[in-house]
């Protein structure tokens, strides 16, 4: 199922471009390390939500965020700059947390989360919160208003590029197709949509609610240029988004196969995952066993090879 | 295959013809395409000004705009949530979009985008709507007759139904400039030309009163305030005295001046081309009762029904929407 970026990925860069490569994973591992961490104190604050999801879209955050925009943390509002729109309300404290490594949030305004007079409500809020680019919580919008992003960026003459996560259960919306119609239509390669394919939603696994494979295939029959990869494996992640930006004559979609819950083995194996509800003592634990899981991973090496061992391939 | 010429000529029935059906009547002065002809006269002043269609712009007179400005144009194809979700982000990133289809299409189908990705965030989106109410033949699927009734209750958007190529023309430059969402009832095609004849200006919020009349008052909006004006007209053969106020901005409704106007103790005939639930009527009794006012309302618009197909003048005259209709049952109420 998994393509092959069009780069070429089989000679071996040279020594110190493989340093610079090296400790470019590793930054962003360890980034997303800290995104789950924030993830996992905002929950706590709450006693439940969409945690799952946050521990698996930490790693395509952290790339995004930390590798791939093009943006102004202290500028939020910079016309140039690169957006990503999260389709995806309930992801916002996934995204909250990488504003926070970003920069564009404080930190220490994580621990409002979802309470009263806060700038992060539960489901993402452009209004509210400077970094997020709009108001995601029904389903099935982002990729319309990508669109528009799209052709009057393209019409002012501006390179800024619209990115677009949304998850696998949205494309169960005829929105999403729609406008990936135009997408391809206008021929608008200024747009990467990123799905989150975890492979559950609301009402339970995807298979069984509405059955959404092959989704590549389907992508490709609207016109796209389709990348999937294990959307948990930071080095496969870079090297997809290397390859996209290079793309000319058509928009890209780069399908990300993640683990609900990734990086805590506890939450990783809860059944009710979709929102999830983590017990008061439990949060030290996860915060434990995340911790543990990171610093296994750096041990195994920061070079990549520890993707062999890590990753368990696509979660669908 | 010619057939012979029918010894017996058919008993001459009116046809649907309905995408096409005019609501001039005989002999009325009309402009071709106000909408398209103002969206280009803006145009040519702002730059950020662009135009988007869901496969309909020959059908909403924006193809003058699509054929004058190709680069600022975008088609979505028939795809409504798309168009308004496209709209929204054209508007994110400093341009005006101006986005049209029929009104059924932005309202009933695409309205959580027109609500989320437009009124929420208070964007410069401006949405037009053709074919609003009964003003085709075809049946309910395209007949928007409670578009207002849908709309009223979205906060923030401002809502336009406006009565001839006139309003049409002055209101297209006032939307534009308008900083929030906004959503236009549009008459296309041959379109009445009757309000120059007024002194009248189109400003956004506000009812013009068109003519005064110490016996009646009609509150019209849309194309029935040209209707109003002819009924007015041929109501004063039979000395009755009708004042038009004619209201052009559903949302935010000009309650000051309809309560002014209508606590002056004259019959009060409102008259809109949509469903009486919901619309003018309703915006007009619910400004008296919370002004504490009264009067008597007689409420001419379309029953709370999905109307029947066929031909407009037919329809027209069923539900009580023509010039003959508003005549008849003004003289019945007095």
């Amino acid at each position: 199922m998994t393509s092959t970026p069009s780069t070429v990925l089989g000679a071996a860069p040279p020594a110190q471009e493989h340093t610079t490569r090296q400790e470019r994973i590793r930054a962003l591992r360890d980034s997303a390390y800290r995104i789950r961490m924030h993830a996992l104190n905002m929950g706590e604050v709450q006693g439940q939500g969409y945690i799952g999801q946050a521990l698996g879209v930490a790693d395509v955050l952290a790339v995004v965020y930390k590798d791939v925009l093009d943006h102004r943390p202290d500028e939020p509002d910079w016309p140039e700059r690169d957006r990503l729109l999260l389709s995806i309300g309930h992801y916002a404290i996934a995204l909250y947390a990488a504003l926070a490594e970003a920069g564009v949030l404080d930190t220490e305004e994580l621990a409002t989360y979802g309470s009263d007079d806060s700038r992060l409500p539960m489901s993402g809020m452009a209004t509210y919160t400077p970094g997020m680019e709009i108001s995601g919580g029904s389903l099935g919008h982002g990729l319309g208003i990508a669109t528009g992003m799209a052709l009057g960026l393209r019409y002012r003459g501006s390179d800024a590029r619209v990115y677009n996560l949304l998850s696998d259960g949205e494309l169960d919306e005829g929105s999403t197709w729609e406008a990936a119609l135009a997408c391809a239509h206008h021929r608008l390669d200024n747009v990467t949509a990123i799905v989150d394919v975890n492979a559950l939603q609301a009402d339970g696994p995807t298979a069984g609610v509405l059955r959404t494979e092959p989704v590549t295939a389907k992508w490709e029959a609207f016109g796209w240029h389709a990348i999937r990869v294990d959307g948990n494996d930071v080095d496969a992640l870079v090297t997809a988004f290397d390859s996209l930006r290079e793309h000319r004559g058509s928009p890209s979609v780069l399908i990300c196969d993640t683990k609900v819950g990734r990086g805590v083995p506890m939450l990783e194996t809860r059944e009710k995952a979709h929102f999830m509800r983590v017990e008061e003592h439990e949060w030290q634990i996860a915060r434990e066993q995340l911790t543990q899981n990171h610093e296994a991973g750096r041990a195994d090496g920061p070079d990549g090879r520890s993707d062999a061992t890590e990753g368990k391939g696509p979660a669908a | 295959m010619n057939t012979p010429a029918a010894t017996v000529p058919p008993a001459r029935r009116l046809t649907t013809s309905a995408m096409i059906a005019s609501i001039a009547e005989e002999g009325q002065r009309t402009t071709k395409a106000p909408f398209g002809h103002a969206l280009n006269r803006l145009a040519e002043e702002r730059p950020d000004v662009v135009g988007l269609s869901a496969d309909l712009a020959k059908y909403t007179d924006m193809h003058i705009f699509r054929d004058a400005h190709p680069e600022r144009f975008f088609q979505m194809g028939m795809a409504e949530q798309a168009m308004l979700g496209a709209a929204a982000g054209l508007a994110e990133v400093g341009l005006t979009p101006f986005a049209s289809t029929y009104s059924v299409f932005a309202t009933r189908r695409a309205y959580d985008f027109l609500c989320l990705d437009i009124a929420e965030p208070g964007l410069n989106v401006n949405v037009v709507g053709a074919l609003p109410g009964l003003t085709t033949g075809y049946g309910p699927s395209h007949q928007a007759t409670e578009d207002l009734a849908i709309l009223r209750g979205m906060p923030g958007l401002t809502i336009v139904d406006p009565a001839d190529s006139v309003d049409i023309e002055q209101a297209v430059p006032a939307l534009a400039a308008h900083p929030g969402p906004t959503y236009t009832r549009l008459l296309r095609g041959a379109v009445p030309t009757v309000l120059d004849e007024y002194d009248y200006r189109f400003r956004l919020g506000r009812a013009a009163g068109l003519r005064g009349g110490r016996d009646v008052l009609f509150i019209s909006t849309g194309l029935m305030t040209v209707r109003a004006l002819s009924a007015a007209k041929e109501l004063e053969r039979d000395h009755i005295d009708v004042a038009v106020l004619h209201v052009p901005t559903i949302k935010p409704f000009d309650s000051d001046t309809v309560v002014r106007e209508a606590a002056k103790g004259r019959l009060v005939v409102t008259l809109e081309n949509h469903t009486l639930v919901g619309g003018l009527a309703e915006s007009v009794a619910s400004s008296l009762a919370y002004a504490q006012t009264t009067a008597r309302i007689v409420p001419i618009g379309l029953p709370d029904a999905f109307l029947a197909a066929g031909a407009l003048p037919t329809l027209h005259d069923r539900y009580g929407l023509s010039v003959a209709a508003i005549k008849e049952r003004v003289r019945r109420e007095l």
